[in-house]
């Protein structure tokens, strides 16, 4: 019973953790940015600052869009907060757990993007038809690869489950292998693509002709602008704990683990983040963005690399048997 | 076809009657045939190229320069029928200045096969300001029907000329078939400030300052040309201390702004880090700038008859601070623009401008170096203090983006080195010629080699010493009809890349 509640609880702040850091997450990223670029760099805190600007304005709605589009922000943010809170990050001891599989995840992830696109389209301009072609585009290209790497992940670890995976990684581990190594690669691409980064968008352009996601929310403005940025900031929290549950699972709490445990869980879990909020940011700021027409090559690589991954599993498994 | 060879100035001289002064260069009063004679002459001699096509109540300019001897003069055709023959069907780059003609003086291009305003979009308080007598406005504005392209599956995108980034106002018209653009139109002329006829009935002094306005990041080319066409008209020649001053402001200017340049093309590339480098740089640029000449711009330090603010000792010191560690510092970007794989894959082969089309529309400055075009009004006709200096004009055949941030680093090197040279021969002495009193009406023309390109200006002055019409063609004249040609076939997404890598001027180019 305690364990039900406890799960419950844990449930609710995982949901409120991912909530309350995917601002300052993308507001370290910013930073972190600007501070490469020998630029002084906005607060870390200003995202907050901003979306709090953006709840209090009015939001203002183009002539001639459905209802779609004022429903968009608020089907975009929920099905992203509720793919966040599926993603283990300090306790595996979720109430979603036996939900959070990495197929469902996917399919979360499809089904906001399918409401952005159409949102993009609802208002009739041209830019938000550029950027739901593109991020169309972008998508078929970064699904199947997304997928690819799951299977590998199946066949490894006989479960789709993130607890169950967090769990096989920590209980029986699973040694180095060559086919996580390239899931791994293959991963961070797609991530790379779903979250809206460069090389594949820039988040912090302001051309019009260029923007794949920003595009697509051009005509947004007050509450659902708010709703739309704040998705998207825990779309980036998403990939980082995904990527951070799946290839680095240590620190998280078990079932069964103490009070000391769930601490040091978090505690690992900002950790994780900050690690990889400087990577991005080297990254980021050490490359140019690509022309449109790479991406299917860029995603192509990825899907390559997870069909390898799968392959050289089956290979291994197979020299065993 | 053969053509006799016969100078451009004797083939004027042929046809039409010499004004009485127009300096340095000379100006020839044409008939209406003689003005067509010229047009066919044109069609068949292509290295007369258009260097300005301007009007004036009741009176059309046009000037040209054999590209190949340097030979420049201004045929002139007065209108009686409020009309003249459109040049447009042989130098394509008329095409755009006869519309504007139309819109500032009433005079009606004929032939011209394009009907629709170019720089009026009847939002102004009159019509054909610099008429003998400007008209009411039609008040309502017209439609503006852009051109059609038809095929299945095109649709396009309006742009502007309300921009999501701070820059300048302009409409782009695209249609495209998926990402690829199949047509370009540019509908500019929303930041016209009527410069010219502001200039109007002023003093030389006053209108320089109008002039260094015309365009705030050319502002020493511009008045530099403004200044010696008023100083060729008025018959003085500026201290040679002031041409020597004039001229490391000139390269001060080209150098921040090709920095600056190089910085925004690799952000529009997604590559923030040069954009960054090349800011601090450029600022670098402005605050010697400021230490040395007090105004950040250098705004009204070029004035006629010479310079307004003469250069210190301790000016001379900042310069020779700035130098080392400027060359230093690009070097190192240069070297990372060079290595930088992924940028370099978006620069290069985007937005080719072939040297055909380079030539046809005589695109000056890096739009026409990049494109085998090498031409530099610093070289052909040539200014002081210039002629006595060391320099190379970088031409790169490419045509692509990549060639025009190229041309750019060659450029700034070259600049680096023509200040220092300068600086080795400044020579203490006057700043500035006293401007003679006017008393006959008197006309100038120069040639500036600004970052962009050359700028053309022109003046009259009357007998009283006031301007009585003076024109500055800025070189996006010649630049922004080629950008429509860059894009097509690309893709809409590289438009801000080509567009960065033309930066041509909307406030120039509005006058």
């Amino acid at each position: 019973m305690t364990s039900v509640l406890l799960s419950v609880l844990f449930q609710l702040v995982q949901l409120a953790l991912v909530l309350a850091v995917a601002p300052l997450l993308t507001g370290c990223v910013r930073f972190a940015k600007a501070r490469l670029l020998g630029r002084s760099g906005a607060d870390p805190l200003q995202p907050y600052r901003t979306l709090l600007r953006l709840f209090r304005k009015e939001a203002v709605v183009a002539h001639g869009t459905s209802w779609l589009f004022r429903a968009a922000p608020y089907a975009v943010f929920t099905l992203i907060w509720l793919a966040a809170g599926l993603v283990p990050t300090f306790s595996t001891q979720l109430v979603l757990a036996p939900a959070a599989d990495l197929i469902a995840l996917v399919a979360l992830l499809g089904s906001a993007r399918f409401f952005t696109i159409l949102a993009g389209m609802d208002a009739g301009t041209a830019f938000g038809g550029i950027g739901a072609s593109r991020e169309a585009m972008i998508a078929t290209l970064a699904e199947p690869a997304m997928l690819m790497v799951i299977f590998t992940l199946a066949i490894l670890l006989q479960t789709t489950s993130l607890a169950g995976i967090v769990e096989t990684i920590l209980g029986q581990g699973v040694g180095l292998r060559i086919s996580l190594a390239l899931g791994l690669v293959s991963l961070l691409m797609v991530a790379i693509a779903e979250a809206g980064r460069i090389p594949i968008d820039n988040p912090s352009t302001h051309l019009e002709l260029t923007m794949v996601h920003e595009a697509m929310v051009l005509e947004y403005s007050g509450r659902h602008l708010a709703l739309m940025e704040l998705a998207g900031m825990l779309r980036l929290l998403l990939f980082m704990a995904l990527i951070a549950c799946v290839f680095c699972p240590w620190g998280i709490a078990r079932a069964g683990d103490g009070p000391l445990v769930w601490l040091l869980g978090l505690v690992t879990f900002f950790g994780k983040m900050m690690v990889a909020v400087a990577a991005l940011a080297v990254f980021e700021t050490s490359i140019a963005k690509m022309r449109v027409f790479r991406i299917g090559e860029f995603l192509g690589g990825a899907l390559l690399l997870g069909l390898l991954a799968s392959i050289f599993l089956f290979v291994s498994t197979g020299f065993k048997g | 076809m053969t053509v006799d060879r016969i100078s451009l100035t004797d083939f004027l001289a042929a046809l039409g009657t010499p004004a009485a002064r127009h300096e340095p260069w000379p100006r020839f009063e044409l008939s209406v045939e003689g003005w067509t004679g010229l047009r066919d002459r044109l069609a068949a001699v292509p290295a007369w190229s258009l260097l300005g096509l301007w009007g004036e109540t009741g009176m059309v300019h046009l000037a040209l320069r054999d590209d190949t001897d340097g030979d420049i003069a201004v045929a002139s055709l007065t209108c009686p029928q409020q009309s003249f023959p459109s040049l447009s069907g042989v130098r394509p780059a008329a095409k755009r200045l006869e519309r504007a003609i139309q819109d500032l003086t009433g005079l009606a291009a004929d032939g011209l096969d394009d009907p629709r305003p170019w720089l009026d979009h009847d939002r102004w308080r009159l019509r054909h300001p610099l008429a003998a007598v400007p008209g009411a406005p039609l008040g309502e504005p017209a439609p503006y029907p852009f051109l059609p392209s038809d095929g299945e599956g095109l649709h396009q995108i309006p742009v502007g000329p309300v921009h999501a980034g701070i820059i300048e106002p302009g409409h782009f018209r695209f249609t495209c078939q998926g990402e690829t653009v199949v047509r370009l139109e540019e509908r500019l002329g929303y930041v016209h400030k009527g410069v010219e006829r502001l200039m109007k009935g002023r003093l030389p002094e006053e209108a320089a300052r109008l002039a260094g306005r015309l365009s705030g990041d050319s502002s020493v080319a511009h008045t530099l040309a403004f200044c010696l066409a008023v100083e060729a008209a008025l018959g003085v020649t500026a201290p040679r201390r002031a041409q020597l001053v004039r001229a490391v402001m000139a390269e001060l200017e080209r150098i921040a702004n090709h920095v600056n340049d190089i910085g925004a093309i690799a952000n529009d590339g997604g590559f923030a880090f040069l954009l960054a480098e090349c800011a601090v740089l450029r600022e670098q640029v402005m605050r010697t700038n400021e230490r040395c000449f007090g105004h950040r711009f250098l705004m009204d330090r070029v004035v006629p008859g010479g310079i307004a603010v003469d250069l210190k000792q301790e000016g001379r010191q900042a310069l020779a601070d700035l130098l080392p560690v400027f060359a230093k510092r690009f070097r190192k970007l240069v070297s990372i623009y060079d290595a930088k794989s992924s940028l370099l894959d978006r620069t290069v082969g985007t937005g080719v401008v072939s040297s055909d089309l380079a030539h046809r529309f005589g695109a000056g400055g890096y739009v026409g170096r990049a494109s085998s075009r090498g031409l530099d009004a610093r070289r052909m006709p040539g200014y002081a203090p210039y002629d006595e200096l060391d320099f190379q004009v970088p031409v790169l055949p490419e045509g692509d983006v990549n060639a025009r941030v190229w041309i750019r680093i060659r450029e700034v090197e070259q600049s680096l080195d023509l200040i220092a040279q300068i600086l080795k021969r400044l020579e203490s002495g006057p700043g500035r010629a006293f401007l003679p009193e006017s008393h006959a009406v008197s006309e100038g023309m120069a040639l500036v080699e600004g970052f962009r390109g050359e700028i053309l200006a022109w003046v009259r002055i009357s007998d009283g010493g006031r301007i009585e019409r003076a024109h500055s063609r800025d070189p996006s004249w010649f630049q922004w009809p080629l950008l429509e040609a860059a894009i097509e076939g690309n893709i809409v997404a590289d438009f801000p890349l080509c567009n960065k890598s033309f930066n041509c001027s909307y406030s120039g180019h509005d006058l």
